[in-house]
């Protein structure tokens, strides 16, 4: 029986990669990344600095995957990975990391930090050292297929609501439809208007499409916890129902990590490519605007501003999407300080807000969000992420601020035209 | 050991072991990295990575403005620190005459005066540096024994090669002896430390700029 510390030793050994190897053997110490990150610039806790956080992982790349390392660790000068350091990693891995990539984008000499946080995510949980709420989550989404446990009667009662609020049918398990939509278990119990949305945006433009009663939950506690064995799993059963039903696109919803775990990691993860294309909503309300097939009337004339989803505009590419389908439908609308690819997360992504310990750290890094938006003075956020929508609300409940989050999917359709 | 025997030997055979040292001491360091390669990407590419990965390779030498910002002075005296350290090596006269016996490439130096003045901007760059680095709560925080000796053995041949152009502290013998020993200190701790990254960085900004690169995003 291996230790804790010999499990995720191994699962190291497995992660590591010419590029981590590159990147590691880059660092200067030079300490920017800590600037860029919002754990470190709302705290001022050097400990917070991004590169920090890959030190189990560091540890194991210079002991075994560089001749000197090796070498030095012969005569026992190098420093090897114990339970202590797993432990006390833990909230620096899980806590207060949203694998939200702004350090990646700032580092002078290149290195990909983010990357390399995902991957000391897979030792720490190989060796158990997970929060756990976020262990729950998961545990969750593997035995009910959802982490927030959400089964199909409840999306089937959602769906009678949405039916008799639109008069229209919510087509589910329809063979050989275009598109299969994928949903988070947040929108099914806390934003049912995302449903309603599609319902009418898809009705108006014409476009072939349905839920899958066996794949419909879109988020993938693998992917935060970083077990790619998991995340696998939850990948895999989309591709089945995908598969089953023959459609040629699945739709990412409005959340980011789902995006960012279907699109990017998933081929990878069940080590084949699919069958069919990954589109985000977004992406796909664009091409439906261009072709002209989604028309609205009436502006919004508050100003209002775009929260960037981290995993769909700095890590997905979908940046200037939002910004066009906004501009049909808002006549005020203004950008936030380095708003696009440069956006600072919410604070709640990359698992932190499944992980109710990381609470008070998520409150206070809150705090960036919310000196961006008060240097707009603006009342009305949009996004388009659920869990960016939760943990701003909370955040924005949290300080009083009087500023209200909508999702862009909902703000269209209450624009579309007749 | 006489100085005309000290030089004798820094030139010699303490060159030859030192450029042995870095030569196959960073062969190995680089080696490592492709051996350990990149496994197949099986997403669908938003678009290649190749383009967007040699945009990042030279674009992250210039920081984002909210970088700026937050770290001026690192930024400004780490810009000072590396052009001043390569016009020093690169266009020091009697330096592209070793290079030139050496390598046999040549090119045009510039005149001892401004390298003299860039030298002493360089040095009082790394003091700002070195002050930075004991000072700033996160680079006190990260700073290891090798971010120490790294910046020592940096500084040494700056050092050194002022003091020896300037016929100071030592006999002009010694003291060119000691300068040329203190490169061959650097050449020799290069490949075990941080100065790999002279090397890497383009590795590392590759790596990422592709890889967002195909996500979508110019990194």
């Amino acid at each position: 029986m291996s230790t804790p510390a010999e499990r995720a030793t191994n699962a190291f050994k497995e992660q590591i990669d010419g590029p981590i190897a590159s990147y590691l053997s880059s660092c200067v110490h030079c300490g920017m990344c800590a600037h860029a990150c919002l754990f470190y610039t709302e705290t001022e806790d050097p400990r917070y600095t991004p590169i920090n956080k890959v030190e189990p992982l560091r540890r194991v790349w210079k002991s075994e995957y560089t001749f000197f390392g090796k070498l030095a660790s012969k005569f026992g000068l190098t420093k090897s990975v114990t339970d202590e350091l797993l432990k006390e990693w833990e909230l620096l891995i899980y806590d207060a990391c949203t694998l939200c990539g702004r350090c990646s984008m700032v580092c002078p000499v290149g290195n990909d930090i983010a990357y390399m946080i995902r991957k000391t995510r897979e030792g720490m949980i190989a060796a158990g050292y997970a929060p756990r709420g976020l262990k729950d989550a998961t545990y969750r989404a593997v035995t009910v297929g959802s982490p927030m446990g959400v089964k199909l009667p409840a999306l089937k009662a959602q769906i009678k609501h949405v039916e008799k609020d639109t008069g229209l049918k919510v087509p589910l398990d329809v063979e050989g439809a275009d598109y299969m939509a994928l949903l988070s278990s947040m929108e099914i119990m806390n934003f049912p208007e995302y449903i309603e949305a599609l319902t009418r945006l898809f009705d108006k433009a014409g476009v072939s499409w349905t839920l899958c009663s066996e794949a419909f939950e879109a988020t993938n506690s693998g992917m935060q916890i970083g077990s790619s064995d998991i995340e696998g799993e939850l990948i895999q059963r989309i591709v089945d129902g995908a598969e089953k039903l023959k459609v040629k696109y699945v739709i990412s919803p409005e959340c980011g990590h789902a995006y960012y775990a279907l699109r990017w990691e998933g081929p990878n993860v069940i080590g084949k490519k699919y069958p069919f294309e990954v589109v985000h909503i977004l992406e796909l309300l664009d091409q439906l605007r261009a072709q002209g097939k989604l028309k609205v009337e009436g502006k919004l004339d508050q100003k209002l501003t775009f929260h960037d989803p981290c995993q769909i505009v700095r890590k997905g590419g979908v940046v200037d999407e939002p910004r066009r389908l906004l501009n049909m439908v808002s006549s005020n609308f203004v950008e936030m300080e380095d708003a696009g690819v440069m956006n600072w997360c919410c604070g709640g992504g990359g698992g932190v807000s499944a992980n109710e310990r990381a609470e008070p750290l998520k409150l206070t890094v809150f705090n960036r969000k919310k000196s961006q938006l008060e240097k707009l003075g603006v009342n009305t956020m949009v996004t388009a992420c659920a869990n960016c929508r939760i943990n701003l609300e909370e955040g924005i409940e949290h300080t009083n601020m009087d500023v209200e989050v909508v999702g862009l999917a909902e703000t269209l359709a209450e624009h579309l035209a007749d | 050991m006489t100085p005309v025997e000290f030089l004798a030997w820094v030139r010699g055979p303490m060159f030859q072991i030192a450029v042995a040292i870095f030569a196959l001491g960073v062969a190995i360091r680089i080696v490592e990295i492709f051996v350990l390669g990149r496994k197949q990407d099986l997403s669908e590419p938003r678009r290649d990575g190749v383009v967007p990965g040699i945009k990042t390779i030279f674009g992250r030498s210039i920081p984002d403005t909210g970088t700026f910002k937050r770290s001026p002075l690192n930024v400004v005296a780490g810009y000072i620190f590396h052009i001043g350290l390569f016009t020093t090596i690169l266009f020091f006269v009697p330096h592209i005459e070793l290079f030139h016996s050496v390598l046999g490439l040549q090119w045009p130096g510039l005149p001892t005066p401004f390298i003299d003045a860039v030298t002493v901007v360089t040095i009082f760059a790394m003091v700002v540096i070195l002050i930075n680095r004991l000072r700033n709560p996160v680079l006190k925080f990260l700073s290891t024994f090798e971010d120490y000796l790294c910046w020592l053995v940096t500084l040494l041949p700056l050092l050194t090669g002022y003091l020896a152009f300037h016929r100071m502290l030592f006999p002009y013998q010694t003291m060119l002896g000691i300068h040329i020993l203190s490169v061959e200190i650097l050449l020799i701790v290069f490949p075990f430390t941080k100065l790999m990254h002279f090397f890497t960085v383009f590795l590392a900004r590759w790596y990422n700029g592709s890889a967002f690169g195909r996500r979508g995003v110019q990194s």
